[in-house]
């Protein structure tokens, strides 16, 4: 039979349990961000360790080698300054036809670099910890992305990190529209694949005329993320409920196991 | 040097959920984060008592679920319970074996996350849950399983040079030894 010893350690977890699953959101996730304060230490000397493993195979670089990379730079920045004037007219064009319709005018995004310090030690959730927190100015669900395209949401923002919900997980639900198609869907986890560079999108309708191939990019409906933003290309279609609906899936543009940068979008 | 072991044992566990956020390779490999907690749990719940079993195994799930998407306690249930039942079971449950180890290890790995899964199921939340599910269980098991006999292996050594070890038989025969008082 069981000691008192025995009684007490039940006792005292289930009493805990039932305090911690009953807490109010705000408060839960208040103590989760303390709790996982205990591993900031971890997480700045992995970053300084990365920091200083970048530095020192810098200085081992050839110098050829680094010239060559200038020069390569170089020409790309040339050629994105002149992509960027382009650009910087056209804005300036809709603007002002925007205006002349009174439509309200589109909010500018400024993208924030943040580093990848962690990811979840979790089987069922699809998340990723980065080095940027509310000191850094991040706020709840600003998108995060990368240059390739849409990588999630953040889901939790602490003082020096913060826990991004990626695309694919049950946390980050995505507004979507197949360009060539104009179709509109949505993609939203759990998913039904471990691979995490592929995911699915559920369209309104069915759309037969979504195709292999296809681009998908945020729709702007949501509120969170801004529209246009590239997710990925389709791989292959199916109905869904007796043809009422299109299941495609999607391969995303964003390697989300390969990611070590990311781009936080600030309004 | 008692407060030795107990302490090790939260450092390691704490170092053990640090290295789970990362490791790409080893979880593209097994296709699910490298948890090693449960392998930690059955040596603490076999080698310590049920005080720090409670504290080990409610620190790991907060810390587990603080890092990752769940809830903050539902990590901590599985992970109590399989502390709680091996520390009050110890007696009937092989443990010198390296085979006995090996399942000990296995059944924990396997069975913490499908009881983790199975609370989550029970809330609100959506896990992330299909046929695939299958093969991270069985990794995670067999993780567990391998990673078992080494954690009783490394901790008994450190336990061995950093604690006082039982003093063997002295020279004398207890058969020869003078006893006082009425027998």
């Amino acid at each position: 039979m069981f000691k008192r010893s025995h009684y007490f350690a039940l006792g005292t977890c289930t009493f805990l349990l039932l305090v911690l699953l009953n807490l109010p959101a705000p408060a839960s996730a208040r103590l989760k961000l303390a709790v996982g304060g205990f591993f900031l230490p971890l997480f700045g000397l992995a970053s300084s360790a990365h920091s200083f493993v970048d530095e020192a195979s810098y200085q081992l670089l050839p110098r050829q080698t680094l010239i060559r990379e200038v020069r390569r730079l170089e020409a790309e920045n040339n050629q994105l300054r002149l992509q960027s004037a382009q650009g910087s007219d056209a804005i300036a064009e809709n603007d002002r036809i925007r205006n002349q319709l009174g439509l309200l005018p589109r909010g500018t995004w400024k993208p924030r670099p943040a580093r990848i310090v962690g990811r979840d030690p979790s089987t069922w959730w699809r998340t990723l910890l980065i080095d940027h927190g509310t000191r850094d100015g991040a706020r709840l669900n600003q998108p995060v992305i990368t240059a390739e395209g849409l990588v999630g949401r953040i889901a939790v923002v602490g003082h020096s990190h913060s826990q991004v919900a990626l695309i694919g997980d049950s946390a980050c639900g995505v507004a979507v529209l197949v360009v060539e198609t104009r179709d509109q869907g949505i993609v939203k986890g759990p998913q039904s694949t471990v691979e995490s560079g592929i995911v699915e999108l559920s369209t309104f309708q069915h759309s037969p005329q979504i195709l292999a191939g296809h681009t998908v990019v945020t729709s702007g409906d949501g509120g969170i993320f801004p529209k246009g933003l590239p997710v990925g290309r389709i791989i292959d279609t199916r109905s869904a409920s007796a043809g009422l609906f299109t299941t495609a899936r999607i391969r995303l543009g964003a390697n989300l196991n390969r990611l070590e940068e990311v781009w936080v979008l600030e309004q | 040097m008692t407060w030795l072991s107990p302490i090790l044992l939260l450092v390691v566990t704490w170092l053990a959920i640090f290295l789970q956020t990362g490791l790409m390779p080893l979880r593209e490999l097994l296709g699910a984060p490298p948890n090693l907690v449960p392998a930690l749990v059955v040596y603490a719940a076999f080698t310590h008592g049920l005080g720090l079993v409670t504290v080990l195994t409610l620190t790991a799930g907060l810390w587990i679920d603080a890092l990752s998407g769940s809830r903050l306690g539902t990590g901590v249930a599985p992970l109590f319970g399989l502390g709680f039942l091996l520390n009050t079971r110890q007696h009937l449950l092989l443990r010198e074996q390296r085979y006995a180890q090996f399942w000990l290890g296995f059944a924990g790995g396997l069975g913490v996350p499908l009881a983790h899964a199975g609370i989550l199921q029970l809330g609100a939340d959506e896990p992330a849950l299909g046929w695939f599910t299958v093969r991270q269980l069985l990794s995670l098991g067999l993780l567990n399983g391998l990673a078992c006999p080494a954690i009783f292996l490394l901790f008994d050594r450190l336990r061995a040079v950093f604690e006082y070890q039982p003093s063997g038989p002295g020279p004398y025969m207890s058969n020869r030894e003078m006893k006082r008082g009425r027998h």
